[in-house]
């Protein structure tokens, strides 16, 4: 098959990215006023405060660094200015973007106060930012990208149209060798068995079962039932009434022929091409932001009754099925596949238009989202702090 | 036009893809098969919610993608909306 091209950035350790971002990263939730401050001298850099960054500690901590230097990382990332209270998990942040090898430095506020901080961050940035403006688009191959994929504010809609029509562009993706992935732990239950047996190995099936054990023995762990949250109260408004049925919804989206070949931790990148299933929660903007830490460059969302979410460094495409939606919230859907509905046109061809939307938005193409300003970044945290 | 869609040959239930109102008869297509199924709605059904197409006693299993996606915690009606307030999940 005959993979397509289109225009990217590449990177310095060969990854291919569709945005050229120069980030101010803050380390944590006291080090938000300096990055904004920053960020909003140097315009045209992003800043990317969060709340979290103090006292983690153990696997929750883990999680925290790989996120963030994941994010840093990220092929859509040109280059990155980290900003924490103090030099250390700065410079272990900094270390871990350095590797990737692209222009990265840190900076740490104690001893010199937010604007001595905000000054020489802003200087910094300002070159930065004059030098990834002359990075130019090369053609790239389609099967160099890394396309995540979740869906959100599901209906009934969902399972019928936009989750197969993104199922197609996954099975196309995959035939031609790219990295892809899907997660959403929880909003499996219902569906784990045929999710399961769409494992590459036993090995991996396993895997795969042992994870989604842990996820519901956490729940279970917390003494309560996902009732009331799972299916949320949009998705009983669309017309899902239990897990099961919004899980064989959601499962739509691996399409008919890929098969998993490994699960990943949260924000863990792939060691290789392949369709990837990541342990994630099912909440948007806390996925999202994980596959964008993993590397991933473009992110497929179906949504049923409107989920307006996005991310600001992986581009979010939204595509729904539900005719109302389209017609109310028409400036959060990138791709209408509501004819499906109507047989107005064909499953492969709902497929196809998708495709086409996505090449465009890799070549630079701005999505809802994005045009927006929907800029969620939100970490997933596994414990409070100490 | 289309008012409802089943996924598989074995859903004992199908979902409204445009706002059915009860009393009329209606046209529906299952995916599976590609064939075209009529039904009645019994009150009307906002888009998205599911009508049954067969009767469910209370305990059944009603069924979606040729898969249970919960059971009946009371007899539903063939034509009858199927949500909450008929269909629980098995699951918690």
């Amino acid at each position: 098959m005959q993979a397509g091209t289109f225009l990217g950035y590449r990177r310095e350790n060969g990854r291919v990215g569709v945005r050229n971002h120069v980030v101010i990263l803050p380390v944590d939730d006291i080090s938000n006023a300096a990055a904004e401050a920053a960020a909003s001298n140097i315009k045209g850099t992003l800043a990317l405060p969060h709340a979290y960054g103090r006292l983690q500690f153990g696997e929750d901590l883990e999680l925290f660094f790989r996120t963030m230097i994941g994010t840093g990382a990220n092929p859509n990332v040109a280059a990155c200015l980290v900003v924490g209270i103090e030099p250390e998990w700065t410079g272990r942040i900094v270390e871990g973007i350095a590797s990737s090898g692209k222009p990265v430095e840190g900076f740490s506020i104690e001893r010199h106060g937010d604007l001595r901080t905000i000054e020489a961050v802003s200087r910094r940035a300002q070159q930065l930012l004059q030098r990834s403006s002359e990075l130019r688009r090369e053609e790239c191959g389609v099967q160099e990208l890394y396309v995540s994929a979740k869906c959100g504010e599901s209906d009934t809609t969902t399972g019928l149209a936009s989750c197969p029509a993104v199922g197609r562009v996954l099975d196309r993706l995959d035939a031609l060798g790219a990295t892809t992935s899907f997660g959403e732990t929880s909003e499996l239950t219902g569906a784990e068995d045929i999710c399961a047996s769409r494992a590459a190995t036993p090995e991996v099936a396993a895997e795969f079962r042992r994870v989604f054990r842990s996820y519901n023995q956490f729940i279970l762990e917390q003494g309560v039932d996902l009732l009331g949250s799972q299916p949320t109260q949009g998705n009983l408004r669309g017309g899902l009434t239990t897990i099961e049925e919004k899980a064989l919804g959601n499962l739509q989206k691996i399409g008919r022929q890929c098969r998993f070949v490994g699960c990943l931790e949260p924000a863990e990148a792939p060691p290789g091409p392949g369709l990837w299933f990541m342990n994630t929660s099912s909440a948007a903007a806390e996925a999202v932001t994980l596959w964008a830490a993993s590397g991933a460059v473009i992110h497929l969302f179906p949504t049923g009754q409107g989920n307006i979410v996005g991310n600001p460094i992986e581009p979010v495409i939204k595509l729904s099925g539900n005719p109302l939606t389209v017609r109310t919230m028409s400036e959060h859907i990138d791709v209408d596949v509501s004819g499906l509905l109507q047989r107005s046109f064909s499953l492969d061809e709902a497929g196809d238009r998708l495709w086409d939307l996505m090449i465009r938005v890799a070549n630079g193409r701005l999505t809802c989202a994005e045009a927006l300003g929907h800029r969620e970044f939100v970490l997933t945290k596994l414990y409070r702090s100490a | 036009m289309i008012h409802f869609i089943a996924h598989g040959k074995n859903d004992n239930v199908g979902v409204a893809v445009v706002d059915l109102p009860g009393g009329q008869q209606l046209a529906g297509w299952n995916l599976e098969t590609d064939q075209t199924l009529a039904a009645r709605a019994k009150q009307d059904i906002p888009l998205g919610h599911k009508i049954a197409l067969a009767p469910v006693s209370a305990g059944g299993q009603v069924v979606k993608y040729n898969v249970p996606i919960g059971q009946a915690s009371q007899d539903i009606a063939e034509g009858e909306h199927v949500h909450t307030h008929n269909l629980r999940t098995a699951r918690w």
